[in-house]
């Protein structure tokens, strides 16, 4: 009875994930789409959280919801006119890029139920202490290649938007 | 004594059990979890702007309410209903839903970090394994419900004070998290209740507070906190007397309850997280373990509302230097240092390298920061 | 596995397909990186899932998880620099508008 409940539940998220990613792709206002872009943000780290991953979902949503949305949001806020609403917000190539795009789902789709994944149910557990051997142990070297790109992103974002 | 609301518990779980299948019981015990910390937070919230205003108006030699009930008890009372009876107004050209949500969305935030929190021995509501990455990423959240707030508010003075407060969470949350990690290298676990037992034995020599990096870094995780819960002398973004009220200009009524709220809940976690870090938590001798942690808890709220009765606000340059120029490189060098701590062989020898080193870096970094006097101006008067 | 793995990676198709969308049909250039944000949690999503069924290696998928979130956040950080830049100089953020190799 429990487990018919976590199950609706789960797919319960999964649907509204969806249904704030379709929002953020068809709201007009632009700051009401970054925040359906937080409602789906918060909902796939819901997802990780029932598929056993607590660390990256913590980590999804101090980085994703807290760092990236802020960033997001300061732009929106500096870069707004007002008279943004009456503009329109899609381009010409809706219609070519929905049949495109729903083609490409039906394929895949089609594909993923048709193949045979080998699915093993018991798992170790993955939790912060394997996470932080494996990075700096076997991915030492992408870890190192991370800082690196790291900080000539933001030397590179500071010299872009100075103004000089 | 110890366990009183630990054995409260289990004995309504089992009263329930008697005629309850065993999955709506495994749903009763989080609901009751839930219920009491729903019940904790606002009631502790109405008590500390009680505290706040006694305490204040001490500080500034008067006497505080004292008409409504003794000693101004019910005031809390009073405040609430006046609150819930005021006109909701909403501004014109605001956007209606996002200036609903806003508060609410505050709330959320600040209630759910009330569930890692371990308010005594085995009274954390829940004990993940990620508790403190857990605090850390819901305040983070924070910050988008102030950036709805003040954009929607359509008002020059919240869009400033809005975008000024989520500069200084922002900025804050950095030294916040370096801070802290000495004390994760220490325990070698994120759940807070694996840091309060990791404290425990030599009757509370072994707080992590006692040693040189704890002491500093307990020093800026709780002044970073303070920054975090927009309090004087970080206040900048709701100074009255600087831009109106900054990101809650606009609301009246229960919203600006429930962000008045919130800010008291947030000032409770942080004062609690901060005892159980760095403070032994739920440790002390004879009383119980939840009396401990109220008592370390409220000694920090108090000294908080010290800083607001006592110290003048920064300005934003000033604050924003403190967070990026002083209070990071600190922690980072506190980190190297606890580093060493763990690795040098003997006690003096462990003492005094990080004292040294601590003391040569904060020295360093005050005399880098020191704001830059310009040479005194000469006048020329005409003949 | 509470729910079968072909759901999970339906969805991430889904949201995969929805990020694609906005990002060839918004004209706004800061809606464009959203829909990029979507596209790399998408990706994100299939190596958690993956992660989790298969015993050999389980944390590769959670490490690489974190790698593509650093490297998203990074991508958000520059171009938003960028559309910064570009509003001073055009004061537009519509990527039909900025049309000519010279200005």
């Amino acid at each position: 009875m429990l487990i018919l409940a976590s199950k609706l539940f789960i797919y319960a998220i999964l649907f509204l994930s969806l249904v704030a990613a379709l929002g953020v792709v068809m709201l007009p206002n632009l700051f009401h789409s970054a925040l359906s872009l937080v409602a789906t943000l918060i909902g796939i780290a819901a997802l990780y959280l029932a598929l056993q991953a607590e660390f990256i979902a913590v980590v999804q949503v101090l980085l994703y919801v807290g760092a990236v949305m802020t960033l997001i949001i300061f732009a929106i806020m500096l870069t707004h006119r007002i008279g943004d609403q009456t503009v329109p917000q899609k381009n010409q190539q809706s219609l070519p890029a929905f049949l495109a795009l729903a083609a490409f789902v039906g394929m895949v789709s089609t594909l993923i139920l048709q193949s045979n994944w080998p699915v093993s149910e018991t798992v170790a557990r993955v939790d912060a202490l394997a996470l932080g051997k494996a990075l700096l142990g076997v991915y030492i070297f992408p870890f190192e290649i991370i800082s690196v790109v790291l900080i000539a992103g933001l030397v590179g974002a500071v010299v872009i938007a100075r103004k000089d | 004594m110890d366990s009183l609301f630990v054995n409260l518990k289990k004995g309504l779980l089992d009263f329930l059990s008697s005629f309850l299948p065993a999955d709506f019981v495994m749903i009763a015990s989080a609901l009751v979890s839930i219920i009491a910390i729903a019940i904790l937070g606002p009631f502790t919230m109405m008590y500390l702007t009680w505290f706040e205003r006694k305490l204040i108006s001490r500080i500034q030699n008067r006497i505080g309410p004292n008409r409504v009930g003794i000693f101004g008890l019910l005031q809390p009372l009073a405040d609430g209903v006046k609150m819930l009876t005021k006109e909701d107004i909403v501004p014109d050209g605001a956007d209606k839903v996002v200036h609903f949500l806003a508060p609410v969305v505050t709330v959320i935030p600040a209630l759910l970090v009330f569930s890692v929190v371990p308010f005594g021995r085995n009274m954390a509501a829940v004990d993940l394994n990620v508790g403190f990455l857990f605090f850390i990423a819901v305040s983070a959240t924070t910050t988008i419900a102030i950036f709805m707030g003040s954009w929607a508010s359509r008002n020059k003075f919240s869009l400033l004070g809005g975008m000024r407060s989520v500069a200084q969470l922002v900025s804050y949350e950095v030294p916040m998290v370096l801070s802290a990690v000495p004390v994760i290298l220490a325990t070698g676990s994120l759940s807070t209740v694996s840091i309060v037992e990791a404290q425990s034995g030599w009757h509370g020599l072994k707080w992590f507070v006692f040693t040189p990096w704890g002491l500093v870094a307990f020093v800026i995780f709780y002044l970073c906190g303070v920054a975090e819960c927009n309090r004087t002398p970080f206040d900048i973004p709701e100074g009255e007397s600087e831009i109106v009220a900054g990101f809650h200009t606009e609301y009246s009524g229960m919203k600006f309850a429930l962000w008045y709220m919130a800010e008291f809940m947030n000032v409770f976690t942080i004062s609690g997280l901060t005892a159980t870090l760095f403070l032994g938590g739920y440790q002390g001798p004879f009383l119980p373990s939840w009396v401990w942690f109220f008592t370390k808890t409220y000694a920090l709220v108090f000294v908080m509302m010290w800083f607001r009765g006592t110290l003048p606000r920064l300005r934003v340059d000033q604050l924003m230097g403190l967070a990026w120029k002083f209070f990071l490189p600190f922690t980072l060098i506190n980190l190297f240092v606890a580093g060493l701590w763990f690795f040098l062989p003997t006690r003096g020898l462990r003492v005094g390298v990080s004292l040294a080193l601590l003391a040569v870096s904060f020295g360093f970094l005050v005399w880098v920061n020191k704001p830059f006097v310009p040479e005194k101006r000469m006048y020329e008067f005409a003949e | 596995m509470p729910i079968p793995l072909e759901h999970i990676l339906i969805f991430s198709t889904l949201l995969f397909s929805i990020g694609l969308y906005g990002v060839l049909v918004r004209r706004n250039v800061i809606g464009i990186l959203i829909s990029i944000e979507l596209i790399l949690n998408a990706v994100n999503v299939n190596l958690i899932a993956f992660s989790r069924v298969h015993t050999l290696n389980p944390e590769m998928g959670q490490v690489f998880a974190i790698f593509v979130i650093a490297l998203a956040a990074l991508a958000a950080t520059v171009g938003l620099a960028i559309v910064l830049a570009l509003y001073r100089v055009k004061q537009t953020i519509y990527a039909d508008e900025v049309n000519l190799l010279k200005w």
